[in-house]
């Protein structure tokens, strides 16, 4: 799959291959994603989304390579904000909305206490979700989208170059989806943030995101949205959609069915 | 220095049992020792490494069994290297291996114990060393004290510097790395200090609870606690005040320190259970 090669490409993808053992995960990726783009990916199970996502994070060994250029300077680090799929911490965990973001985002010891100024600055980032009365509650109280709101402020403070969003929207109402887009929205059309984000809602996200790659163990397809949703490819790898529903009677067809 | 530590002591305390000063050194330790017990017992909890520190006890039984066989007059040395070696083992098997960490971690368990007793009971010698199944704090020498003293500094300075890497990585390790933190780095540093705080505490209160001096505070705070801060706090007021009201109902009972110790944290346990369980904490 060859694609257009950009000129202030933020993050360049090529060649990159990952195998856990001798089971290969992803194979001959290669992916440019430009300054203040949002790519969403969208693949079946088990298709390496994470995976991908996992080696930008320098988690895992891969080989090829990614780099980075950031506001025009090459090979610098961005500030990634990332959004993980889940958590893993125990319901009755001691740690309030605050502290958690107080933990990532400053060195002072939270375990001390956390000063007024630092928390300020928190309540202003929840803000920017709709999540301020979310302060003092404890993390394991949160509901799913509660949770993800919460995820995202911390992402994005302080502001990153480039947001990694892993599912960040499974647990959220359409309330909270919207509000999501229009925080992103601006996000990159202002700040000229970068976006990656997973995703299962192929509809809910295909009036946002720029472009759509279909991941499964390599890239299958990438197009804009609307092309995408009634690409063949992509109702083979994911099935019929809402959107492309028009299409079930040929796929019937072929199944021998009608 | 030790002696006007002494008559402050003597004067602050107007308790006939102050006299002894196998009985200061102890309170001494207890007031050194606890606090970094709850502070490092928080996060052992946090991170699910409970079964972890347990082992890292028991890794003392090898650990003075080496030290036999090296011909060490005191085995600490070889306790406190072992508890490392194992610690960062753990750690790096951990992250190479899809077992679970239960069964990794039980794995080792069964070695370091039976080898240490393998080696201990050679000729029928092991009731020598029974005495570092359940521990002496009345034994501890002023040396040792210092030693704990810079412990609890050492503790205390890592738990300023590292104490929110930690909470992140507890949470979620893509996260903490995806914020620049060498999550490596901190599940080594941290395991290897659990491996010093526990070896080091051996010959205190014995490998059969030191386990619990470390989980029970931090197990009762959590009871209580909804931020980090109280959780810290609480554990180490239940810790410090364990230690201090077992050393001396021990003395007047004739019992075990580190075993009276515990039980009182484990009444401390029972109480912020029961707090929990009232219908108004939400």
């Amino acid at each position: 799959m060859t694609q257009k090669l950009c000129v202030h490409c933020c993050t360049r993808i090529e060649n990159l291959n990952v195998s856990f053992g001798a089971v290969p995960i992803l194979t001959n990726i290669n992916l440019h994603v430009d300054c203040g783009e949002l790519v969403a990916i969208v693949g079946p199970n088990g298709a390496g989304k994470t995976t991908l996502l996992r080696a930008m994070l320098g988690e895992i060994t891969y080989s090829g390579s990614i780099n980075y250029q950031v506001k025009g300077l090459p090979d610098k680090k961005p500030r990634i904000g990332y959004v993980p799929q889940k958590l893993n911490y125990d319901l009755d965990s001691p740690i309030s909305v605050l502290d958690f973001i107080a933990t990532a985002i400053s060195n002072d010891p939270v375990w001390l206490g956390v000063k007024p100024t630092l928390k300020e600055k928190i309540k202003s980032s929840l803000s920017a979700v709709s999540a301020e009365h979310l302060l003092n509650k404890r993390i394991g109280e949160l509901s799913g989208g509660e949770l993800q709101r919460m995820l995202l402020a911390m992402a994005m403070t302080p502001e990153p170059d480039l947001l990694l969003l892993d599912e960040p929207m499974s647990g959220v109402d359409a309330k909270g989806l919207s509000l999501f887009y229009e925080i992103a929205g601006s996000l990159r059309k202002v700040k000229d943030v970068t976006i990656l984000l997973i995703t299962h809602d192929l509809i809910g996200v295909a009036p946002h995101a720029d472009r759509m790659v279909l991941l499964n163990n390599s890239i299958i397809a990438s197009g804009r949205p609307e092309e995408m949703l009634s690409d063949e490819r992509l109702i083979k790898a994911l099935g019929p959609s809402l959107w492309n529903i028009s299409k079930l009677p040929e796929l019937m067809k072929e199944k021998g069915r009608s | 220095m030790i002696e006007i530590l002494y008559q402050v002591m003597e004067f602050v305390l107007p308790f006939s049992w102050i006299k002894y000063d196998f009985m200061k050194n102890a309170l001494l330790a207890v007031i050194l020792i606890t606090p970094i017990f709850a502070l490092v017992g928080t996060m052992v909890i946090s991170k699910h490494m409970a079964f972890f520190s347990d082992v890292l006890g028991h890794s003392a039984l090898t650990g003075i069994a080496i030290g036999v066989i090296l011909g060490l007059s005191d085995p600490t040395v070889s306790m406190v290297a072992l508890g490392i070696l194992l610690a960062v083992t753990v750690v790096l098997f951990k992250g190479t291996t899809q077992s679970s960490s239960d069964t990794v971690l039980g794995v080792f368990f069964a070695m370091v114990v039976a080898l240490g007793i393998v080696i201990l009971s050679r000729g029928g010698g092991f009731v020598k060393y029974t005495s570092y199944l359940i521990g002496d704090i009345l034994a501890v020498s002023p040396k040792q004290i210092l030693v704990l003293a810079i412990i609890t500094a050492g503790v205390l300075l890592y738990w300023v510097i590292f104490g929110n890497r930690l909470t992140l990585v507890s949470v979620n390790s893509s996260l903490a790395g995806s914020r620049g933190i060498n999550v490596l780095l901190i599940e080594i540093s941290f395991a290897v200090l659990v491996a010093i705080v526990v070896t080091l505490s051996i010959r205190l209160v014995g490998i059969l609870i030191i386990n619990s001096l470390l989980i029970l505070p931090a197990a009762a705070s959590r009871n209580i606690s909804r931020n980090m801060h109280s959780y810290t706090i609480w554990a180490i007021v239940v810790s410090v005040l364990s230690g201090i009201t077992g050393l001396i109902v021990s003395y007047y009972w004739g019992t075990a320190s580190g075993a009276t110790i515990v039980l009182f944290a484990a009444f401390f346990y029972c109480v912020t259970a029961l707090f929990r369980m009232h219908p108004k904490r939400s």
